[in-house]
């Protein structure tokens, strides 16, 4: 297909001819399957966006997608992706209100035209426009699943149970502290405090950036079933913006033993459980 | 007064992941604000609180977090809204260590200490939002 490019362009002359009727339409078509999600001038205005963007580039005489004159149709798309993906959107609830403009297109010159061959082919490329966004959907959703699996082996990594010294146990804490990585976190140390016979053990949250209350709820329940095993249990990696953090929102440790860094919690652990630790007498030389 | 205010985020809170992500959005307008490192984890710690609260019991909502500037001062400003049940009584929300829930009854009374402006606006049977600001020192 060949195409003239001069200073009128038949295609956006096509386009720019019934705009208003064009673009009520498509904003009609695009808003029904997104029910209401977004609203009906919001959409307005990204289609009137997208259409000028879209007419300005066409109307070059280009119609290759990487050529330079897109790149304001590739901007608003862009950002149109970007906002109805924070809103929630799936993929093909994002890709459809592009298609829309086909089927408004067809139906505005199709009421002038009425070439049924043309109709019948351009139908058929919609009806290829939803299987392509099917196969789309579907990519989409393996690559989703992989993504929740390797989560989930991450939660398995992430939370390991190391012997620190004979009898110590510490479990270093790092991320975020959620009901399914406390669960993870207190399986792990209660198996250990039974297969090592354990009487310490120390929950390190170092690396927890911010501990809310939900936080601090998990890391109780945990240090309460270690003690109902019969261990003793320390909190350590209290940084100091987390320490003010909690004191303002007003939750109590009650009576667990807390410390501010991991090494004070073995040493204090150490000597619970009978060891001393004695620095040798410097050397004279 | 240099930090360009205006800049905004808006963010859908449906479940834990949402959390975290909000707590990643607030902490990066925190940074940019220029707060302290203690008044980060403050701002961040209720912004966890409030955003969890939006999906335990308001059934997920929506925030928006923005920079800030009274003229003197920039500070980052989240809301937090969801149109959940509302609450009945306030003041007894308010009350530490009670919860219509299972958690520490902490969560929004501790919020509020945590930050330096706190708005509540709660309508029973339309929903609650909350508005926050901590400004940098």
């Amino acid at each position: 297909m060949s195409v003239d490019a001069g200073d009128t362009d038949s295609l956006a002359v096509l386009l720019s001819k019934d705009a208003d009727v064009l673009i009520a339409r498509w904003v009609a078509l695009t808003s029904a399957p997104l029910r209401g999600k977004v609203s009906e001038a919001e959409l307005t205005r990204e289609c009137r966006e997208l259409f000028d963007t879209l007419v300005a580039a066409v109307s070059t005489g280009s119609r290759d997608f990487q050529d330079p004159a897109f790149v304001e149709v590739r901007a608003a798309l862009e950002e149109l992706s970007r906002n109805r993906a924070r809103l929630g959107f799936t993929p093909s609830e994002t890709v459809v209100g592009v298609f829309a403009l086909k089927r408004a297109m067809l139906e505005t010159s199709g009421q002038r035209t009425g070439d049924t061959g043309l109709r019948e082919v351009i139908e058929f490329t919609l009806l290829l426009d939803t299987l392509g966004l099917w196969t789309f959907e579907c990519y989409a959703r393996a690559r989703e699943e992989v993504i929740a699996q390797q989560a989930e082996q991450l939660l398995e990594l992430t939370t390991p149970v190391v012997r620190l010294w004979d009898g110590v146990l510490a479990v270093p804490l790092v991320g975020t502290l959620d009901s399914a990585r406390t669960q993870v976190v207190m399986e792990k140390l209660l198996e250990a405090l039974v297969e090592t016979g354990a009487e310490q053990a120390i929950v390190d949250i170092t690396g927890v950036l911010a501990v809310d209350t939900q936080v601090a709820q998990h890391l109780l329940k945990t240090v309460m079933a270690a003690r109902l095993m019969g261990a003793e249990c320390t909190i350590s990696g209290i940084r100091p913006q987390i320490a003010q953090t909690i004191v303002e929102l007003g939750i109590e440790f009650g009576d667990i033993t807390t410390k501010a860094s991991l090494a004070d919690a073995l040493l204090y652990a150490m000597r619970r459980s009978g060891v001393d630790v004695v620095r040798k007498r410097a050397q004279v030389g | 007064m240099t930090a360009p205010t205006g800049e905004r985020d808006e963010l859908v809170i449906a479940g834990d992941e949402d959390v975290v992500r909000v707590r990643q959005v607030v902490r990066g307008f925190a940074l940019r604000a220029k707060l302290s490192l203690v008044d980060q984890t403050k701002l961040v710690t209720a912004a966890s609180e409030l955003a969890r609260n939006a999906v335990n019991y308001g059934g997920g909502g929506q925030a928006v977090v923005e920079l800030v500037g009274n003229g003197r001062r920039v500070g980052v400003r989240a809301r937090f809204a969801d149109d959940g049940p509302g609450i009945s009584d306030v003041e007894l929300a308010l009350t530490d260590g009670w919860t219509s829930g299972s958690g520490l009854g902490l969560g929004l009374s501790g919020a509020r200490r945590l930050v330096d402006e706190f708005e509540l606006e709660t309508e029973v049977g339309r929903g609650t939002a909350v508005t926050i600001t901590k400004w940098a020192r």
